[in-house]
């Protein structure tokens, strides 16, 4: 009875505040686009387009941006472009306007590929350890449980540059310095407390009932956790592994330090690509949106499990 | 549990076979502890060390001499570094009170349930998943003084000419500051809107009979219910943005002059361009014991809130 007068009292000032509240939000969403949008535009520009002054907002579009991202060229006197015949692909004929021909691929589509195995390859073993730690820490009587559990709590408040030089040093020694391997192990390390601490209130959530049940019927622990826990744990680690997909796909300061080419990832890159006379815009511009995309893609797909796992990462903290 | 009857029937000896629970306990956990002792805490015990040491790092030959505290006596002497924190301090404040305003601004009105306010919720939350130097790149071009969007955009509302947020002075610290609230507002706001969900229903209805205005339900209500986790996205992004590197390394990289050079972008200026690796080393460790102790003293007042 006192929500059907709540709502009676309030409709006529809750509907307007509504509209309102919706007319902000939405004003500061559009306001947050337009960076990204205008990063998604510049790719599609021409170099002289994308400095232009005022900023053009519209444009002829052009692929040449992506061209340039993926190609090196050198530039060329029109002669010999001439005596070379017509261009034989379209992105051969982008390149000749501007008296260039292809010299080569450029280092971007390896640094992807060093993005995706480092990215993908450090949140498996994030998350196939932490699950196996959450498990342990949410079942068994371990000595020391919550020091044990701050202990890995607490390294993550680490700046990376305080650890940065030892860890030189160490792969240095290792042999690790500048691999990708060397990269997964860093990334599963400062992804892994927060893959424990997630994963451990997933799995408490999960009743002890289903192992016991699955105990008495004959299984082992290790069976009734493979067939019965995890299966149960599934979004729990759907979460979790796209959080520490996005920290590794994102990481900088480790790349920047430690890596100087084989192990190099693609955001170091992506400030680095030199047009005539300074950067060349549009191929930043289409490499950032190749970078940025699967994370944009993913933040709009799995928003429900990325709202539950910051939330719930938040406040288990 | 009908799925497991058709399963084979267990035999005591199967049973025994398996590994006991202090057997399973400890093959789940080690592995992680291992990692996390590998490659957090004896780096970390290694840079306390090399704190104590004149060592270069790019002089591997060289025998480490120990110089006992010199470096953490030169660190404390020197007026620069004082500029970097106040750098960092003035980047701390600014953007924890604009991300905190903006992001509980937007979480009550969100909480107001319009029409697709679930997808708008989406939008916002894009900046904050994405790579912080990456960012800071595709930032450097919006903020172009002549041919960038963000000065033709200030220029249609106020006639200001070719604005230079990142070659200028005075505004370096601000653009890095525009590039990070635009970032984690989204953040602040997720927190904020989790706390105002755990509000009852029933305490808004109360005050309702008590006839309480607006303003004193949200004071007496609204705000204490939603400090705690207010204050924990603080935490959580005054962490962040003491040890910033990322972004403004790649939007500014300290410029112009010292205007923007935060204290963790100066470290890896002294340990990775000039190779005083004894010198960074112990300025990292005063990095980490402010930023431990600062956080202690937050977590205990976080804790009285709570309560």
């Amino acid at each position: 009875m006192s929500g059907a007068t709540k709502a009676h009292s309030v409709s006529e000032t809750g509907r307007l505040g509504k509209s309102v509240a919706g007319a902000l939000v939405i004003a500061y969403a559009l306001v947050t686009m337009i960076p990204l949008v205008w990063i998604f535009m510049t790719g599609f520009k021409s170099p002289p387009d994308s400095i232009s002054y005022p900023p053009k907002v519209f444009f002829e579009p052009s692929l040449e941006g992506y061209v340039n991202l993926f190609t090196t060229r050198t530039r060329q006197t029109s002669e010999y472009i001439e005596s070379l015949g017509p261009p034989q692909t379209w992105y051969d004929e982008i390149v000749r306007k501007r008296n260039m021909v292809i010299a080569g691929p450029s280092k971007f589509a390896d640094r992807y590929i060093n993005s995706i195995v480092i990215g993908f390859g450090s949140t498996f073993l994030a998350v196939f350890l932490g699950t196996l730690a959450a498990y342990g820490f949410s079942r068994f009587k371990v000595p020391l449980k919550d020091d044990l559990l701050f202990f890995i709590l607490s390294t993550r408040m680490m700046p990376p540059i305080a650890v940065a030089i030892p860890i030189y040093l160490m792969y240095r020694t290792l042999g690790l310095s500048d691999t990708a391997l060397g990269m997964i192990l860093l990334y599963t390390a400062v992804n892994l407390s927060l893959a424990v601490w997630l994963l451990k209130g997933f799995i408490d959530e999960i009743p002890r009932e289903y192992e016991e049940a699955a105990v008495v019927d004959g299984y082992s622990r290790l069976q009734a956790f493979f067939r019965v826990v995890l299966p149960q744990a599934r979004t729990g680690i759907a979460a979790t592994a796209i959080f520490c997909l996005i920290f590794s796909w994102n990481e900088y300061a480790f790349v920047l330090l430690l890596t100087s080419g084989q192990a190099q990832t693609a955001p170091p890159y992506i400030p680095l690509i030199i047009g005539e006379g300074g950067l060349d815009w549009p191929a930043v511009a289409a490499g950032t949106t190749l970078f940025l995309l699967p994370i944009v893609v993913f933040t709009v797909v799995l928003r429900n499990q990325l709202l539950r796992g910051i939330t719930f990462g938040a406040v288990r903290k | 549990m009908a799925q497991f009857l058709d399963q084979k029937p267990a035999t005591m000896l199967a049973r025994r076979g398996g590994l006991s629970d202090r057997a399973v306990a400890w093959v789940f956990i080690s592995p992680t502890i291992v990692l996390l002792l590998a490659i957090n805490i004896f780096p970390l015990i290694w840079t306390v060390y090399l704190s104590f040491t004149n060592y270069r790092a790019n002089r591997p030959g060289r025998e480490i001499k120990w110089i006992g505290t010199r470096n953490y006596e030169r660190l404390l002497e020197s007026e620069d570094i004082w500029g970097y924190l106040q750098a960092t301090a003035h980047f701390v404040c600014w953007t924890m009170f604009l991300q905190v305003l903006f992001g509980l601004g937007l979480a009550l009105l969100i909480n107001r349930n319009f029409k697709g306010a679930g997808f708008w919720t989406t939008v916002i939350l894009v900046p904050m998943m994405l790579s912080p130097a990456v960012v800071g790149v595709f930032w450097t071009y919006l903020y172009q003084p002549q041919t960038g969007i963000f000065s033709y955009i200030l220029n249609l509302f106020a006639d200001l000419g070719p604005v230079d947020m990142i070659g200028s002075v005075d505004l370096a610290p601000w653009s890095i500051i525009i590039v990070d609230t635009w970032m984690w507002t989204p953040y602040v706001m997720l927190l904020c809107l989790a706390g105002l969900r755990s509000i009852p229903d029933y305490l808004y209805e109360a005050a309702e009979i008590d006839r309480a205005n607006a303003l004193q339900k949200f004071w007496y209500i609204t705000l204490p219910r939603v400090l705690p986790f207010l204050m924990l996205a603080v935490l959580f992004r005054g962490i962040e943005n003491f040890k910033m590197f990322d972004m403004v390394v790649e939007l500014t990289s300290g410029g112009p002059g010292s205007t923007t050079e935060l204290a963790s972008i100066n470290l890896k200026r002294e340990a990775f361009e000039k190779w005083k690796t004894g010198y960074s080393s112990a300025f990292a460790v005063i990095l980490f014991v402010t930023v431990f102790g600062l956080g202690n003293i937050y977590v205990k007042a976080l804790n009285k809130v709570k309560s």
